[in-house]
């Protein structure tokens, strides 16, 4: 193979001089200064910058009506809108937990239920939000739609009782959800 | 001595170093905003009064953008355990914070802050020593710093601060000969090493770098522009090498060294490198002010018109030399944020081959142009000779700034 040899560009009297490339970065690092002193900086907007910088000021302003629609944040199940709890306790959720932060305890539906049909919900449903990673793998495998990643990502506790959110804890982030596929109400 | 005077001095070392204590303090937070703008942030902007520790309920946010956050920081240094390694050198690891602090405080004795005040029968620079040798007793005291950071970074026992003091050592003492012969042609303008005399004769006869009033509109202050300029050049970049600022920082570079010669160090010791070399800062900033840019003078002629003594008119100057000074901090600072660090044998060849050749050519460039008007045609040979010197050191330096290595032909 034949081999090229490059040669290495040799700088012009400008550039061995220095100066002017000094000068040409103080103006770049000054025209920064400026942007991001005035709001003005690259990405500002879309950052919903607090006015300098790019910097959202975050405990007075927050992400919320900024948050994309793809965001992971905490878990969380859902009713629809026939006020049925969607889980059935399959605990499909609990086994592909990677970090094992689900733990469901799977109960009966009384016979006398209007849901009698559905035959089991959980008892107990708790998430370990210490061990939770967000990674989704809860909702991607619940063949129910029960289980939803909400855009809710502060999670706060003075203790780890705290931090593990229990059933009654986990519909009220979720909350009711429309639209779902009702499955339960065709079969008999 | 007279009591008046005595009096005065004490009053002028009070409050002359709480002016330059302060300005540490200021130079801090200016250098955390101001490089946090740079980067588009924000920078700390929400430190509160923490009034809440003495009862109160809330802390007290005061609307001044986190201009507290050097009272917390110096609280946080005097809290932070002062962890001394076992392995260290005792007596030259608790000497060397203070021999890299002292120095850079005692050469703001020869400064002048402002005109000279009127008290009683006796007119009182406004400097703590007005001394006939200010820039040689700068250059004196403030080379001593190098010794605080050398011992640092020997007695901490341990490589890297090793490293970081055998740099320093270097640098400082290279640059500390550009340093000194830069400035010569400064001092041949004046004729006097009196940093009063100096910032009079400024104020008088236009800035040295901006003889635009008095005596700085004939043609021989203009024809003396060219080596002033570039003497500015080189004392400014070999400030910045004395005092370890960006783009000369190998002695603490974060990258290489850790932390340089500091690494062994916490707490208050640390604080006193930190505030030494902020304080070099300032002071290198401040004597750059009194050399070319006419000190505490307002400029422009406005001097002259101002009575001489009156306390406001002291004062005003005092707040113009301020500015002035701040001013130039903000260069440090955006020269900080801007030029990347140098390479070590790039530092080295910039000290012994550009600068010290330059501010020698400059010396007898600055001489001829002084000269001229007296002796008249008769320095043409003269002016042969440095010409020919210049192309020959220029050969020289290039053959030794360029060692076959890096050329392509020899690969």
């Amino acid at each position: 193979m034949a081999t090229i040899k490059v040669k290495r560009p040799d700088l012009t009297a400008g550039e061995k001089i220095y100066f002017g490339s000094i000068f040409k970065g103080m103006v770049i690092t000054l025209r920064h200064a400026f942007k991001s002193l005035f709001g003005k900086s690259v990405g500002a907007d879309e950052l919903a910058s607090s006015g300098m910088g790019i910097t959202m000021q975050y405990p007075e302003e927050k992400w919320d009506a900024h948050m994309p629609e793809y965001y992971r944040g905490t878990p969380a199940l859902v009713t629809d809108e026939q006020q049925r709890e969607r889980c059935v306790s399959c605990q499909l959720c609990e086994f592909i937990c990677p970090p094992k932060a689900i733990k469901i305890v799977p109960g009966e539906i009384p016979a006398d239920d209007e849901w009698a049909k559905v035959e089991k919900r959980p008892k107990e449903f708790e998430i370990d939000m210490i061990r939770c990673i967000y990674c989704g793998m809860c909702e991607e495998v619940c063949p129910e739609q029960a289980i939803y990643l909400r855009p809710d990502y502060i999670t706060v506790g003075t203790s780890r009782s705290e931090m593990v959110h229990d059933k009654e804890r986990l519909y009220e982030i979720g909350g009711t959800r429309v639209g779902l596929v009702n499955k339960w109400n065709e079969l008999k | 001595m007279d009591t008046t005077l005595l009096i005065a001095t004490a009053i002028k070392i009070g409050v002359f170093l709480g002016l330059t204590l302060t300005f540490v303090s200021i130079a801090v937070i200016f250098e955390r905003r101001f490089s946090a703008v740079i980067q588009d942030r924000v920078g700390p902007n929400r430190a509160n009064l923490p009034i809440s520790i003495l009862g109160f309920k809330k802390d007290l946010a005061l609307p001044i953008g986190g201009l507290t956050q050097p009272m917390a920081d110096g609280l946080k240094f005097i809290l932070k355990e002062d962890f001394t390694p076992s392995y260290v050198r005792k007596a030259f690891f608790w000497l060397a914070p203070c021999m890299t602090m002292v120095p850079a405080l005692i050469t703001m004795a020869v400064i002048p802050f402002g005109s000279p005040m009127q008290v009683g029968e006796h007119l009182i620079p406004l400097a703590v020593a007005d001394l006939n040798v200010g820039p040689l007793f700068i250059f004196a005291i403030a080379s001593l710093s190098v010794y605080g950071i050398t011992l640092a970074g020997w007695s901490s026992n341990s490589k890297y601060p090793f490293f970081g003091g055998v740099r320093a050592c270097a640098q400082m003492i290279s640059y500390e000969i550009a340093l000194g012969l830069s400035i010569i042609p400064v001092l041949m303008m004046f004729g006097s090493l009196n940093l009063g005399h100096i910032v009079e004769e400024q104020a008088k006869n236009g800035w040295l770098l901006l003889p635009f009033w008095g005596e700085g509109l004939s043609v021989e202050r203009w024809v003396t522009l060219p080596p002033l300029i570039i003497t500015f050049f080189i004392f400014t970049t070999s400030i910045f090498a004395e005092t370890n600022r960006m783009p000369f920082d190998l002695p603490e570079c974060e990258t290489e060294l850790v932390g340089g010669y500091h690494t062994e160090y916490s707490s208050m010791k640390f604080a006193l490198f930190f505030l030494g070399e902020y304080a070099a800062m300032i002071i290198g900033s401040a004597l750059i002010v009194t050399l070319f840019f006419g000190g505490w003078s307002i400029g422009f002629g406005i001097d002259g018109l101002l009575p001489t003594g009156a306390w406001w008119v002291s004062l005003i100057h005092l707040g113009c030399f301020l500015t002035k000074v701040t001013i130039f901090i903000l260069f440090f600072i955006l020269v900080r944020w801007t030029i990347p660090r140098f390479r070590y044998d790039q530092l080295m060849d910039l000290g012994w081959i550009v600068f010290f050749e330059a501010a020698l050519i400059n010396v007898f460039l600055m001489a001829l142009l002084l000269a001229y008007p007296s002796l008249g045609w008769t320095v043409i040979p003269a002016a042969i000779v440095l010409v020919a010197a210049t192309i020959v050191l220029i050969k020289i330096a290039k053959s030794a700034t360029q060692p076959s290595a890096y050329t392509t032909s020899s690969v």
